[in-house]
């Protein structure tokens, strides 16, 4: 029986009067690859940036690793408590920031990507490897610290191998070609050590080719690093190829989950979103 | 009652000139999103002119020749330091509005050898005292309040009623969409600095007839305390920092009627302070939301 | 030999030089010597403009109360160093003051005159960094979360509300309130001022390329995604916040060394922007570049341009156009030019060793042309 990695429990995301996700239930399990569909504008993002921490939910409450990491309902006053206790539904807020989140061993990427334009390839996930420090300002000042910076630096360079981006890792973040940035911006998260990645349209701009490059490729990182994985995808190919399950969400609500296969024969799913394939 | 009443009608001619002054801060920050640090100078530069102008001709030549100086110094600022750094980054703007800010200061230096200019031709008829309510006060203390109302009033039509005024809306809601839109985004942003220089030449032309003398410094406190109270009464609202002026004008001058002369200064700082941690959009600011 | 091989070779050479330099024009100059006196000041502002990059440039945050920091430390500093028995004439209003020691004389009485009254005076400088680094951290609380614009006026706010104090009557027994502080020692030599602000610009060197001076600048290029990566942005504001501002109070001491003389009323926004303008001239971002335009700014206007100021510059006769004033005009003409033109300043995001070897913007030109 796979644990529960990340479990998504009555999320609403209200904003003034929109309600970008509408009571939100679903499932991660462990070593999974599971997608989240739907037409543009559906809430989808938003959902990321409730599990992520960026923003509070107007109710419910996300779970992580079995413990509760995000709780909010509508009769609670806001407090950034971190750790409240186990006790119950809905009787303690919690609101963490995402860097908080990100250290529990969640890690994610972006729908536009945010790569730090001044920093070079290399810097950009060294700079992850931030998080995971144990020294002070002083010591590192005083580079007392050699060892584990030089410890950080070496699993760098290996993801950045990984990844196929060792060649390129003095250059300027920004001066990659597209496809490589989506990469770098991967291998950036995996150098927090995340449990559970979040990818937000990893294939955005991508062509046929390169779509299929990412599939394999993200095949191999949930072996390699014993990941799991939660993704917004709009290329049906990516979806269908490498998804476990898939969730369909439209208007906020979702309206669908399941195999792949189950998804692709669902009639409310061709009617909001895939449409019939075209007889070639 | 009686002790205090002076004060209040001081409070409410200072907050007077204070809104006169505040309401160029909030027009240029809900366009260009940028903190004028300037104004407060261009403010001292129409106190210079008026002592000036008022001593080399006729006082109807020289209440005009202040507002067109001003208004010009005005223009010619955002066309020579901002215009060319509208695609820079933010804080490239607001560096060189500080620049802009020291280049007056320093200039001001020179020409006035950094002795205050007395002031020896005071406006007549507003600088004559008169009595109110048992207290005595120059005239201007009444004017001011009168005057502002009058202004914000006409300004207030001219945002909502005229094609000038929309273009200026659609340009605080939406910078580049206003643009698109073929609004002539130039023409908007100095209509801007035009309104808000004239406003700062009445309200200085009132506020130093109630000074012996005009200093270099003079443009520093009333510009810091009239941005302050464009943030408190939320900056980007017209109202609001008339309000606030008001507010911050009342509240000083009741604090060197209780004997903290020396905190009424402070005061405002610390009143900025409170604003910016418990509300800094402010009394009647907008929420604004990020997307990730 | 390796490229950042080469570069710390090449940087511990320009250093060497730099202090050789130094001892050199000591020893052939008076102290009360006009270029002793720009190199002085000149080191000062360098400091205070590389502690103010460290937050401007750095970290992204625009922070305009630099002058409240250096008004905290050199207070702090006159006040721990007058002599005691200068203290009666000093604290003339204030029967003489409620502070009757000084921390040279108390590290005199066991460790000798030189030595004592340099731990002394070192001592008071630490003081005032940390009195400063105090008010960063319960400033820092409540405006470290708003954006930019607020920042600047709040952190603005801040410094004028100190002024405030420091010239308020009541707390004249220490701050001998709307008088000056003066008959405190100074350091006579300006390598003493060198060697002191240059080990802690190197500190701030070495922060600046550790691993949170990176995690600073994912701060500044992009504070959501520094975020998800993991970096706490309040504790790391904070600390760029504080640190900046302990060097700052350390740079008022130093500035008050040099001065001679205290009073509040010269610690206003003024002095914050002059400091801005600096690093803006220098390059935003670079530490080479703020310690650069610190020394050329100084040196113009104390030096170079003096001309301007007393009727004669250059083989210009012009008394009426050069009065008193027109140094400082000619400087904020020049000063908006490069504001305006010239926005990435004299080294951009560049350091001294990167004139050496090519960097990875150099090569980009390659890989796009390919």
């Amino acid at each position: 029986m796979s644990a529960n990695v990340l479990k998504v429990e009555n999320v609403t995301m209200q904003f003034g009067g929109v309600v970008a996700v509408d009571n939100m239930n679903l499932e991660v399990n462990e070593g999974e690859i599971v997608a989240l569909i739907g037409p543009n504008g559906a809430g989808k993002t938003t959902a990321f940036n409730v599990i992520t921490g960026v923003y509070q939910p107007t109710n419910g409450a996300v779970w992580f690793q079995g413990e509760k990491i995000v709780e909010n309902h509508p009769q609670g006053k806001m407090k950034k408590l971190y750790k409240g206790q186990n006790d119950g539904a809905y009787t303690h807020i919690l609101a963490p920031t995402p860097d908080k989140i990100t250290q529990l061993g969640m890690a994610r990427t972006f729908q536009n990507i945010r790569l730090w334009k001044s920093q070079t390839v290399f810097d950009n996930v060294l700079i992850a490897k931030h998080c995971r420090t144990h020294t002070n300002f002083l010591s590192a000042a005083l580079r007392l610290n050699r060892k584990e910076e030089a410890a950080q630096r070496a699993h760098v360079e290996e993801l950045l191998k990984t990844v196929g981006l060792y060649d390129v890792k003095d250059e300027l973040a920004t001066s990659l070609p597209y496809g490589k940035q989506r990469r770098l911006e991967i291998a950036r998260a995996l150098a927090t050590e995340p449990k559970l990645l979040l990818l937000d349209e990893p294939a955005a701009g991508m062509n046929p080719q390169e779509t299929d490059e990412l599939t394999a490729f993200i095949g191999e990182i949930r072996d390699k690093f014993k990941l799991t994985v939660f993704l917004i995808e709009h290329h049906m190919d990516l979806v269908m190829d490498i998804s476990d399950r898939i969730y369909v969400l439209d208007f906020g609500k979702l309206i669908a989950d399941g195999t792949p296969e189950e998804i692709q024969n669902n009639q409310r799913v061709i009617d909001a979103y895939l449409g019939v394939a075209e007889d070639a | 009652m009686q002790q205090i009443l002076p004060y209040i009608i001081n409070g409410i001619s200072v907050g007077g000139q204070y809104a006169l002054i505040a309401i160029g801060y909030t027009l240029v920050y809900g366009i260009l999103r940028l903190i004028n640090f300037a104004h407060g100078d261009v403010f001292m530069v129409a106190g210079l002119v008026m002592v000036y102008a008022t001593t080399a001709m006729p006082i109807y030549a020289a209440i005009p020749l202040v507002l067109v100086v001003t208004v010009a110094l005005g223009f010619v600022i955002e066309r020579a330091a901002y215009k060319p750094l509208r695609t820079a980054p933010r804080m490239s703007v607001m560096i060189s509005a500080i620049g802009v800010s020291y280049l007056i200061q320093n200039l001001a230096f020179y020409v006035t050898g950094g002795v205050p200019q007395p002031v020896t031709n005071p406006i007549p008829w507003i600088s004559e005292n008169v009595e109110i309510l048992g207290a005595s006060t120059k005239r201007v203390t009444l004017v001011t309040p009168a005057l502002t109302i009058v202004l914000v009033i006409a300004l207030v039509y001219l945002i909502n009623h005229t094609k000038i005024g929309m273009a200026m809306r659609a340009a605080a809601k939406d910078f580049e969409t206003a643009q698109l839109m073929g609004i002539k985004i130039n023409a908007v942003i100095s209509m801007t600095f035009v309104i808000g220089s004239f406003l700062a030449a009445v309200g200085a032309m009132l506020y130093f007839t109630n000074y012996p003398s005009v200093a270099i410094t003079s443009g520093g406190m009333p510009g810091l305390k009239a941005f302050v109270a464009a943030v408190f009464g939320g900056i980007g609202s017209i109202p609001g920092a008339v309000v606030g002026a008001f507010i911050i004008g009342l509240c000083e001058e009741l604090i060197k009627g209780v004997g903290y002369t020396t905190f009424s200064d402070a005061f405002t700082f610390a009143l900025l302070i409170v604003v910016l941690c418990v509300k800094p959009t402010g009394l009647f600011g907008e929420k604004v939301t990020d997307k990730v | 030999m390796t490229t950042s091989k080469k570069k710390t070779v090449f940087l511990a050479a320009v250093l060497i030089l730099v202090l050789a330099a130094a001892i050199a024009v000591d020893a052939a100059l008076p102290s009360y010597h006009i270029v002793i006196k720009v190199i002085k000041k000149g080191t000062v502002y360098a400091l205070v403009a590389v502690s103010m990059n460290l937050l401007n440039g750095f970290t992204g945050l625009f922070s305009l109360g630099q002058a409240g920091f250096m008004l905290l430390g050199a207070y702090a500093y006159g006040v721990l160093t007058i002599p005691v028995a200068k203290r009666i004439s000093v604290y003339q209003y204030f029967d003489g003051g409620a502070i009757q020691f000084s921390l040279p004389e108390i590290f005199e009485s066991f460790l000798g005159k030189t030595v004592g009254t340099t731990v002394g005076m070192l001592l008071a400088l630490l003081v005032g960094g940390l009195l400063a680094a105090l008010m960063a951290w319960l400033i820092g609380l409540p405006v470290l979360r708003l954006k930019s614009d607020y920042l600047a006026i709040a952190t603005l706010g801040f410094a004028e509300i100190l002024r405030a104090f420091f010239q308020w009557n009541a707390l004249g027994p220490i701050t001998n309130g709307s008088n000056l502080l003066k008959s405190y020692p100074d350091f006579e030599h300006a390598t003493s001022y060198i060697i002191l602000a240059g080990l802690m610009i190197a500190f701030i060197v070495l922060l600046i390329n550790s691993t949170y001076g990176r995690a600073f600048k994912a701060i500044r290029d992009d504070e959501v995604a520094a975020e998800a990566m993991g970096i706490n942005l309040a504790k790391h504001k904070r600390m760029a916040f504080i640190i900046s501002s302990f060097f700052a109070g350390i740079g008022g001491g130093m500035l008050a060394m040099y001065n001679g003389t205290i009073a509040a009323a010269p610690f206003k926004s003024a002095m914050t922007y002059e400091i801005l303008l600096i690093v803006v001239i220098g390059g935003i971002g670079s530490i080479t570049g703020s310690i650069l335009a610190s020394y050329l700014y100084i040196f113009s206007a104390e030096w170079l341009l003096r001309g301007l100021d007393s009727g004669k510059f250059l083989f210009i006769n012009a008394p009426a156009v050069f009065k008193n004033g027109f140094r400082m005009v000619v400087l904020s003409v020049i000063i908006m030019c490069i504001v305006l033109f010239f926005r990435k300043g004299l080294m951009g995001d560049k350091e001294l060793p990167d004139l050496l070897g090519r960097r990875p913007k150099a090569r980009k030109k390659e890989v796009a042309g390919k």
